[in-house]
């Protein structure tokens, strides 16, 4: 393995807990947004206490991703900003409403209305921003994000109709449901109380079951029209095809059943992995091509004493962060008793 | 309004936007830490309250520092792809190492916001002592990528390509030290006056309130040193200018013809057409003297180079004076409350002192952005000095008008929500009627050292 491939393949696991961690915040801004029946309000309360500790740190592993992929590959990252400037700006704007709106539904709103109003900006933002990023990901998988642009006619040919198409959008549906399912799995770790489990293990039944769909809706669009060949070829024909489909069905199975009999710690485990196991499917069946159908990883890497030395901080950066966030997510998301939740905190008046 | 245009107008209203709270999010937490402290080691419930209202503070500033930064990483690529193409390489190690800073302090804020009750009281210090620290740190990396592009280093052009490159050297840049000391401690200053002069406001109303008091104090210890230690730095950053950017110091001296002993032009309009500068005050070989250390040393103006590169003048000229008089305002204001202080005065009952502080409150963020527009207007038309100009990078993308005046609407729109909300959350004097009037005039010695 090159060292530009072990650097990709860190950017890539940068990614993978993205969509796990992050993943899950954005799906739990959706089910802020759907929360409904008698227990609306404490469902509310519930995702607003199991996001606000862990959230910006989640954030911080696209950030990350970014910095690594500008670094290690910066003719992948020019091609990106330039062909997905539309869609990109679009989930920043995303990004910036539900990080803000979280922070003020927080610590703002004296007033009901006020709450209100900041816990909606917050959910409809965490709806819409992993559409897009789908979006992007599905006009990467779908070798749209090619070649120089030429500068100034054929806006609509270069800048939209890459990422316009039916496969990206149903790339981004894909990823919604699957950020909604990990939410909802992992909110039946979160809850407290039986009744409010039990709220989400019936909405991460039904997303499980959805993402089923979504993945099928995927897979027909790849085919269709200028769809995804590579990855459509690679995902039926490679040869760790087959065992990765396996082990994917597996865990998508395990993760149902484990819901279906209040196995809520398995659940977690298992719907993890298989949303791990579909991002990594993606990413074997485009590679070498780090944005196909023409730039390969060793093609937009950086000079090697660049990856060298990035690889370097990364080894020394991990045994800083990775006890850091052991220690987070051990204060944070152990089943210990706890104080009670202090949403919203309380202000001195 | 041309796309490049619109693209560098993005870029700056995002940095002018996201530079106020990366600046507060390196010194707040620094508040918050010394609050908490002072409460361990006192036991008074009002540094508790006080370093949990400066932590709320600090947690909405650092949600939308974390959000606005986010949006920069991606506007490097989506506005500038061709200087990222061949800048990535070379400076992508600092803006790395910021990753990672920048990780442990949202990590360790999480712990410190969320873990008041879950964590022992020393834990929970050493917390906030991590958010503090690498929050310095993300900031002083940023600024080294910055610095490189004012001072590129660590790589051979051949044929507009970077061959040989090294990221170290790049990081070892001449610009990095000067930038990132004259950055760091402009967070503090900026940070401890604007919330010094808040808090001095509202003890020009109420100088009994305890709560107050013991807010202006703290903000003062951080915020004071850093005013005082700037103009030091400031020097460094003028003698690195005259060395490695010399078009840039020449715009902001508005020095327009090479020469020995050049003189300290103060104030005045530079007429670019005319090559002079208007209604200014000269103080003969004063630039000489700051640049060099040498009255007699020659100083290049901007005859050094072409007329096509040279910066926008009277722009990078306003914005140098108003930095170094509103710096200077405060490293005076900072010396004054210091004597005061050592004298062994009651600062919140030196009505004068206070009123000073208050008018003081807006000048270090003003500087701040001031001093970011003399760095990055003074580098144009390069973005890259000396290498690759602003206008072979932007991206061919058209249309950049609708993101610009997008961004600029929802920053707009967010500026104003923040200053309500922090307006609301940590502004209000806290209505415990125990606190008030818990100063005596002429009271204990405590009293006094805690207003040091």
């Amino acid at each position: 393995m090159s060292l530009a491939d072990l650097l990709a393949v860190v950017i890539f696991a940068t990614l993978n807990a993205y969509a796990v961690l992050a993943g899950a915040d954005f799906g739990g801004g959706v089910w802020a947004l759907l929360a409904g029946g008698p227990r609306k309000q404490r469902q509310g309360e519930l995702i607003a206490h199991a996001i606000g500790p862990v959230w910006e740190a989640n954030h911080v592993w696209l950030i990350l991703a970014i910095v690594l992929l500008f670094t290690g590959f910066p003719a992948a990252f020019a091609r990106l900003g330039i062909v997905l400037h539309i869609p990109l700006s679009l989930v920043l704007i995303g990004i910036v409403l539900r990080g803000s709106a979280f922070t003020f539904w927080r610590y703002g709103g004296d007033t009901d209305a006020e709450q209100r109003h900041w816990g909606v900006t917050f959910a409809v933002a965490s709806l819409i921003t992993p559409v897009l990023l789908g979006v992007t990901v599905g006009a990467i998988a779908s070798g749209a994000v090619s070649g120089p642009r030429a500068p100034g006619p054929a806006f609509f040919t270069g800048y939209v109709a890459p990422w316009l198409t039916p496969f990206a959008l149903s790339v981004g549906v894909f990823a919604l449901v699957a950020f909604a399912f990990l939410a909802a799995v992992y909110l039946t770790l979160e809850a407290e109380d039986r009744e409010l489990q039990e709220d989400f293990r019936r909405r991460a039944l039904g997303a499980g079951v959805a993402l089923f769909g979504a993945a099928l809706l995927v897979l027909a669009l790849s085919g269709v029209g200028a769809g995804a060949p590579r990855v459509r070829a690679g995902l039926i024909f490679a040869p760790w095809a087959a065992p990765l489909h396996l082990l994917a069905g597996v865990a998508a199975v395990v993760a149902l059943a484990a819901l279906w009999r209040r196995r809520y710690g398995a659940a977690r485990i298992a719907a993890a992995c298989q949303v791990s196991l579909i991002l990594w499917g993606w990413g074997l069946s485009q590679y070498p091509y780090i944005l196909p159908p023409d730039l390969t990883v060793a093609g937009a890497a950086a000079p090697a004493v660049t990856l060298r030395l990035v690889l370097g901080a990364l080894a020394l950066g991990a045994v800083v962060l990775l006890p850091s966030l052991y220690y987070l997510f051990r204060v944070f998301k152990s089943r210990t008793p706890v104080a009670p939740p202090t949403m919203p905190p309380a202000r001195p008046r | 309004m041309s796309d490049l245009l619109a693209a560098r107008s993005q870029m700056g209203v995002s940095l002018a936007f996201h530079i106020i709270f990366a600046v507060a999010g390196i010194a707040m937490p620094v508040m918050m830490v010394v609050a908490e402290h002072r409460w361990q080691v006192t036991g008074h419930a009002i540094y508790l309250d006080l370093a949990k209202r400066w932590s709320k503070g600090t947690a909405i500033l650092f949600a939308v520092g974390a959000v606005s930064g986010t949006v920069l990483s991606f506007e490097l690529g989506l506005l500038w792809p061709e200087f990222m193409r061949f800048a990535g390489p070379i400076i992508g190690m600092p803006f790395s190492l910021e990753g990672f800073a920048f990780f442990t302090e949202a990590i360790f804020l999480g712990i410190y916001l969320y873990g008041w009750d879950r964590i022992p009281p020393r834990a929970h210090l050493a917390a906030g002592g991590i958010v503090a620290l690498s929050g310095a740190a993300s900031g002083v990396f940023v600024v080294i990528a910055n610095a490189w592009m004012n001072a590129p280093t660590g790589f051979e052009l051949v044929q507009g390509q970077a061959v040989n490159v090294d990221p170290l050297a790049a990081m070892a840049n001449p610009a990095a030290l000067p930038q990132a000391l004259h950055m760091t401690l402009a967070a503090y200053a900026a940070t401890g006056f604007a919330v010094a002069g808040i808090h001095a406001l509202l003890l020009l109303k109420d100088p009994a309130n305890a709560f107050h008091r013991r807010a202006l104090a703290v903000a003062l210890i951080v915020g004071a040193p850093a005013a005082v230690l700037q103009p030091i730095s400031g020097d460094l950053s003028a003698r690195h200018l005259a060395r490695h950017q010399p078009v840039k110091l020449a715009a902001a001296e508005a020095l327009f013809q090479t020469q020995a002993g050049a003189p300290l032009t103060l104030g005045g309009w530079p007429d670019v057409d005319r090559r002079e500068t208007r209604f200014a005050i000269d103080i003969p070989a004063g630039l000489s003297l700051l640049a060099f250390h040498d009255p007699g040393a020659v100083v290049k103006g901007l005859d050094a180079a072409p007329r096509d590169e040279w910066p926008n003048v009277p722009a990078v000229h306003l914005a140098f004076q108003l930095m170094v008089a509103l710096g200077s305002y405060l490293a005076l204001i900072a010396l004054w409350a210091g004597w005061r202080a050592w004298r062994g005065a009651d600062l919140a009952h030196d009505r004068w002192l206070l009123r000073a502080i208050v008018l003081a409150a807006p000048m270090g963020f003003i500087a701040v952005e001031a001093g970011w527009m003399v760095t990055e207007l003074g580098r144009q038309p390069w973005v890259i000095y000396g290498v690759l100009k602003t206008a072979d990078s932007v991206t061919p993308m058209p249309g950049l008008i609708v993101p610009f005046l997008t961004f600029t609407l929802l920053y707009c729109f967010l500026g104003a929500i923040v200053v309500w909300l922090l307006y609301r959350q940590i502004l209000r004097s806290p209505e415990i009627p125990e606190w008030r009037g818990f100063y005596m005039p002429g009271g204990g010695s405590r009293e006094r050292g805690d207003a040091a």
